[in-house]
């Protein structure tokens, strides 16, 4: 399952020195998102056409819901694209401003494989700035194609991509006072949805393993609130441990190994470290104050979380080992739910002021805060793998909640399709 | 015929508002002379139940199954205290009684800290009915955070209710 895609690099027409490539600034790109054109993959049989067709639908919808792309209607095409191995002619595509031009092939084969190449076209410049083939199985084809997103996108950005990963979620039903919450899980862009748990129980707060494989939630599926796993692969479900305490606010070690997690104890929370493999506990904090909602820094070195000791709910930096704790946030209001950017430099946190709820980043010394998007109800900020787009969950007052994500830099707000309201999204790391 | 007795003629029933009304779009000095409406019979004032002594409704009535908070606090109010003060008792009455206490928030707080702090209201009204005399063993309580709102609108009303801990029988109530 791991090692199914087997990426080949095509050979590359190497026309001279990379001079005047396309590139994005990340920072900027919002403002003027770079023109491409992604046509339909080339397929010799009409199945093999059919798939190119929405392999190339599926790069193009990822491309532009980053915000940073900016896809060229099919309509204004001139060239019809048939030979994957023959350049473009590159004058049909600056006529229309295509900056950048996509061109692929799908080829089934006598074994049930699925061969998808394709060409990344820089038309102004008239070369190719990248050529992969991806070998697979047909039903893969939707992985192959946000691939395919994230190879785009790291060429012309420079950055990582993030379309090959996963969102996993709360869905909601039913009226306010008798709300159904159920564990889900979907593609990063709303493909491929599907529930983990019946509703027949209340679930909160997924988050991923590392691996992707494994999410650990919170279930009232016993008397008390519990954290749970879940593996993906064999589809079970596993009470964490044999706590009778309530056990809350879970988050993966990035090396899989623990998980940090909140346990209450005659009302109070401190953090504890779990050790996956042995079940033994740590505790991290002490203290009356409720000490909650830990996250790992990248490096596995660091917990971020948040703490009332000081009066009202802060920001808190500590060692793995509980040492060294110290405050991080100082700004008016309430500072909540922080996690830590898989780039390190950054830590995405819920701000409760003046009555509205706000997503915001702080550097880890807790200077440089910025708020990205707000609402009545705003919370929850869930990492993109690259670091890039923070995901969380929003709800007007009155109405249901949904997902949101919105870009660092505060642009590119957008709701995520969810059927149905849905709350505490997490994002997965790229899959592997 | 003044235009008011024309109205009254039309209508069998005439309220006093709209004949007030209608004096009133007249402009007539006449004095106006209805009959008094039919006395209609009195509904019976609701009937007091009285729930079977030892029984959940019992609780429910004499004792009262819930306490509220204010924002973001976990102390307990006076009105609180009233209230434990009439479970302990209660409780002491009927010893066989287990109750589990349920702590709830509002919306007005994240998710995990409303875990949190709702475990800690549940615990409050624990404590004090433990220092009123009722055994440890026979309480145990839950943290619904934010998840089980008695009360549906985004309202300062409904935040009031949602803040509360409610205590539960589990096992040993009469049964009514």
């Amino acid at each position: 399952m791991k090692r199914f895609l087997t990426v080949l690099i095509l050979t590359v027409f190497a026309a001279g020195a990379a001079a005047a490539q396309p590139v994005i600034d990340i920072n900027q790109g919002h403002l003027n998102p770079l023109p491409v054109a992604t046509p339909p993959f080339i397929g010799a049989a009409p199945a093999e056409a059919q798939t190119g067709a929405e392999i190339a639908a599926v790069v193009e919808a990822d491309l532009e819901r980053s915000g940073l792309f900016r896809p060229i209607n099919h309509t204004a095409f001139i060239e019809q694209i048939t030979d994957l191995d023959l350049k473009p002619r590159f004058e049909d595509w600056r006529v229309i401003n295509a900056n950048a031009l996509l061109t692929g092939d799908v080829e089934m084969s006598s074994d049930a494989r699925m061969r998808v190449s394709f060409r990344l076209w820089d038309v102004f410049g008239e070369q190719e700035l990248l050529g992969l083939t991806f070998v697979t199985t047909p039903e893969n084809w939707r992985r192959v194609a946000h691939k395919i997103a994230d190879a785009v996108y790291e060429e012309l950005t420079g950055e990582m991509g993030y379309f090959d990963s996963r969102i996993v979620f709360v869905s909601e039903s039913g009226p306010r006072l008798s709300r159904s919450k159920r564990l889900a899980i979907m593609d990063q862009d709303g493909a491929n949805l599907r529930f983990l748990t019946n509703g027949d129980y209340t679930v909160l707060t997924p988050r991923f393993s590392p691996s992707s494989q494994t999410i650990a939630y919170l279930s009232y599926q016993n008397t008390k609130p519990q954290v749970h796993l879940f593996d993906i692969e064999t589809g079970r479900h596993e009470m964490l441990g044999n706590i009778p305490n309530m056990t809350f606010a879970p988050r993966f070690s990035p090396d899989g190994n623990s998980l940090a997690l909140t346990l209450e104890d005659s009302g109070n929370s401190d953090i504890y470290l779990m050790d996956l493999r042995s079940r033994q506990m740590s505790r991290l904090t002490t203290g009356s104050a409720i000490d909650t909602s830990p996250t790992f820094s990248p490096d596995g070195r660091q917990i971020v979380f948040e703490s009332d000791r000081s009066g009202s709910q802060q920001l808190y930096i500590m060692n793995i080992d509980g040492s060294d704790v110290r405050r991080i946030s100082f700004g008016s209001g309430r500072y909540a739910t922080p996690v830590w950017s898989p780039r390190g430099d950054l830590i995405a946190f819920t701000k409760i002021a003046s009555g509205r709820f706000s997503i915001g980043v702080m550097r880890q010394d807790g200077s440089g805060e910025r708020l990205l998007a707000d609402g009545f109800r705003a919370e929850g900020p869930t990492w993109s793998p690259n670091g890039r787009v923070l995901m969380f969950w929003r709800e007007e007052r009155g109405s249901t909640p949904g997902v949101w994500s919105v870009d660092l830099t505060g642009q590119n707000l957008r709701r995520v399709e969810t059927p149905g309201a849905a709350s505490d999204p997490a994002w997965s790391p790229l899959l592997q | 015929m003044t235009c008011l007795q024309g109205i009254a003629m039309k209508f069998k029933v005439v309220l006093v508002a709209m004949s007030v009304l209608a004096v009133a779009a007249c402009a007539s000095d006449e004095p106006v002379v209805e009959n008094t409406p039919p006395a209609a019979t009195p509904t019976p004032p609701p009937q007091r139940v009285t729930a079977v002594p030892g029984s959940v409704e019992d609780f429910q009535e004499t004792a009262g199954d819930r306490v509220f908070f204010d924002y973001d606090q976990f102390d307990l109010r006076s009105d609180a205290r009233a209230t434990l003060d009439r479970q302990a008792s209660w409780l002491s009455q009927y010893g066989n009684v287990t109750v589990r206490i349920h702590g709830n928030a509002d919306e007005r707080g994240t998710r995990e800290y409303n875990l949190a702090l709702a475990a800690r209201r549940a615990n409050s009204a624990r404590d004090y009915l433990v220092s009123r005399g009722v055994a440890a063993s026979r309480i145990e309580t839950i943290s619904n955070g934010e998840e089980q709102p008695v009360c549906s609108a985004s309202t300062e009303e409904c935040w009031a209710l949602n803040r509360n801990a409610t205590t539960v029988i589990v096992a040993g109530a009469v049964t009514s």
